[in-house]
């Protein structure tokens, strides 16, 4: 039998749920025929026409997509290169995340469940999750670390406001770890009547590749509208920020093998990648599993997961994605540590020159910009996840 | 290749008996550190048929509160697999004044493991005296793909779960790949869960029941009292009880003298 340690080449994910050494489906046997039944059956549905309009529909009408490729001409200047920003906080509820639920919502309505469960990190995939079963329905329970939904109160404010149920994960370091540990458990207790919205790239196959296929969007509308800007489909560079990485994969996705795009990854290295108050995954993590999946993890050397640090609750996460490692192992993707500071500046530095105020996780994506020695004839596309409105509190501490 | 366990003290615990066994887990490294080989010696001395160890982890996913609160706690005091396999150094020993002869299975989360290295993890075991381990989230295909010729190896058995939501093949497929037993979850749930035994459940035992497995199976999650371990074991060859008995050690703590109250209480 050939093992899942076989190398690989393609970037896509292969028939166990791999990309290279990183994925697969580690779950207890309680989750396997949940995960099992959405294996067999989420490439079906997704290619369904009947399905593939109504999303197209639902994200254009509601999301709001196309979002706006925007050249930021006073950044540019800044940086030294031609950046253009993909303007995904532009999208309904504020950040990218909505993508992913609306696909996810529909699937789980094919599968005829009644209830979603979903864990979020800063809220924004919270948000989304119980916007749309708003939209669809649905009962909604989202878990949330509860030191999260202190430093994130007005998002569980609108999440209850959605009609959501929001339970506090009071275990560990009670952040997106422990709300995805709790979420998981959730699932566990409800296998049948019950979908789980992962939020990102993470978790067993087949998530982060559906997560991926639905956020892959983003990059979709990317090539078309550089086509349409500058003549050319390929940028030099996609920027976006990685806790899981499910805004990056969709930046990504479409680029995936086009060797002349650099990919870059910025990944929040909180106080100091060595100051121990850090979630710079790929800077100090090794080969492990969390959630379902084999990864790039930041563990103790007995293999306990070390609870990560960062400003921003929707970086704050000890993985990444599979498909992120993989890029990271392969060499095909370059990623950067971002420390909070970095990223706080980079978020006023963007306010001031061009009317926009990013997510602190959007912000770290922008940090990356002046550590990359870019060409004044680069052409940069940064993938701008979500809006700042939420992390205002934050923020205003370092006027 | 399987010479290994034919020899194997599961194997020889169900040739002899097959009837209301019972498997009580504890956590190792709690409420103390060093509580593994009394704990061990006590639960033997009180007449439990096999026990499994957890291994503690710092995201437990398939286990409740109290599980997950005593992995906390053991981490908190230093517990490793590296700490683990030294305690048991020497416990089948028979010239040590209490030998533990009964099977000794290690339960706990994939991870820790792949960072001793599975090889190096089996050996540890084998040379130990481990019978087995039971890790939820290393399931079958990837074990057959990956670790089990290296288990095999080394004479260590790998215990499967499966549950009311398995379907009957893949039930047949997990009892074609298994050795020693099968561990059968009472209902959709984590570990700790109170919901008791419910009709849907005694369909779900009576459904297993008739399948005539090739493999014992013990029934384990939800089993905390003498009531629900006669009911598992009118379905099956006995039950895991895991949270009943941390929630005694944490209340009435760790003297023999408790535990044998305890397992007393279970048998009745």
């Amino acid at each position: 039998m050939q093992t899942t340690l076989e190398p690989q080449t393609s970037f896509e994910v292969s028939d166990k749920g791999f990309y290279g050494h990183f994925g697969g489906a580690f779950i207890p046997e309680m989750l396997y025929p949940n995960v099992e039944e959405l294996r067999q059956n989420y490439l079906n549905i997704i290619a369904d026409p009947e399905f593939q309009a109504e999303f197209w529909q639902l994200l254009e009408d509601y999301v709001g997509r196309p979002t706006p490729l925007f050249l930021a001409k006073r950044l540019s200047e800044q940086v030294g290169a031609t950046v253009y920003l993909k303007r995904e906080d532009l999208c309904h509820t504020g950040a990218h995340k909505v993508n992913n639920t609306i696909g996810q919502i529909l699937v789980a309505q094919r599968l005829g469940k009644k209830r979603i469960v979903a864990e979020t990190g800063a809220g924004q995939h919270g948000v989304a999750t119980a916007t749309v079963c708003a939209l669809m329905g649905l009962e909604c329970i989202v878990y949330m670390g509860s030191i999260d939904m202190e430093r994130q109160k007005p998002n569980v404010d609108r999440m209850r406001m959605l009609g959501a149920t929001v339970v506090p994960a009071t275990s560990g370091s009670q952040t997106l770890k422990d709300a995805t540990n709790e979420a998981m458990r959730h699932w566990i207790n409800n296998p049948v009547d019950t979908h789980y919205i992962i939020g990102s790239v993470v978790g067993p196959h087949p998530y982060p590749d559906m997560v991926a296929r639905f956020q892959s969007v983003i990059s979709e509308e990317i090539k078309k509208q550089l086509l349409a800007k500058t003549g050319r489909e390929n940028p030099d560079y996609v920027v976006a920020c990685v806790g899981g990485g499910s805004n990056a994969a969709g930046a990504f996705f479409h680029y995936l093998h086009e060797p002349s795009v650099r990919l870059v990854a910025a990944e929040a290295a909180g106080q100091g990648v060595t100051s121990g108050h850090s979630a710079a995954t790929t800077a100090l993590g090794k080969p492990g599993v969390l959630h379902g999946s084999r990864t790039i993890l930041m563990q103790t050397e007995d293999g306990q997961v070390i609870e990560p640090y960062s400003i921003s609750a929707g970086l704050d996460y000890p993985g990444i994605g599979p498909l992120h490692a993989y890029l990271f192992d392969s060499g095909r993707g370059d990623f950067y540590a971002i420390t909070d500071d970095d990223a706080l500046q980079a978020g006023f530095q963007l306010s001031k020159l061009e009317g926009i105020i990013p997510a602190l996780e959007s912000a770290h994506a922008l940090a990356a910009l002046s550590k990359m020695n870019l060409k004044p004839e680069d052409v940069v596309v940064v993938c701008l996840s979500g809006r700042g409105d939420k992390d205002l509190a934050t923020y205003s501490k370092h006027l | 290749m399987t010479q290994e366990l034919t020899q194997n003290r599961i194997t020889d615990l169900f040739a002899q008996k097959s009837e209301r066994l019972l498997s009580i887990y504890f956590t190792a490294g709690f409420p103390n550190l060093n509580d593994t080989l009394s704990i061990l010696r006590s639960l033997q001395a009180a007449g439990v048929d096999f026990v499994e160890i957890g291994m503690p982890y710092s995201d437990p996913v398939a286990d409740g509160e109290i599980i997950q609160q005593s992995n906390g706690k053991a981490l908190e005091n230093g517990m490793s697999l590296k700490t683990l396999f030294a305690q048991l150094e020497g416990f089948r020993e028979e010239r040590s004044s209490d030998p533990v002869r009964m099977p000794v299975l290690l339960m706990g989360y994939i991870n820790p493991v792949l960072q001793f290295g599975v090889e190096n993890f089996c050996r540890k075991c084998q040379e130990v005296g481990v019978d087995g381990v039971i890790i939820p989230d290393l399931p079958l295909d990837l074990y057959l793909s990956d670790y089990a010729a290296t288990f095999r190896e080394y004479g260590i058995i790998n215990v499967n779960l499966i549950t009311p939501q398995t379907s009957e093949s893949r039930i047949r497929k997990i009892d074609e790949e298994s050795d020693g037993f099968i561990y059968m979850v009472s209902s959709a749930s984590i570990t700790g869960s109170t919901k008791g035994v419910s009709d849907s459940m005694r369909d779900y035992f009576e459904r297993i029941q008739a399948m005539n497995l090739r493999n014992p199976h013990l029934i384990g999650f939800g089993i905390k009292d003498h009531q629900t371990f006669d009911t598992a074991s009118q379905y099956s060859n006995g039950a895991f009880i895991g949270t009943a008995f941390i929630r005694h050690l944490t209340e009435n703590g760790t003297s023999a003298e408790s535990i044998r109250e305890f397992v007393q209480s279970i048998r009745a």
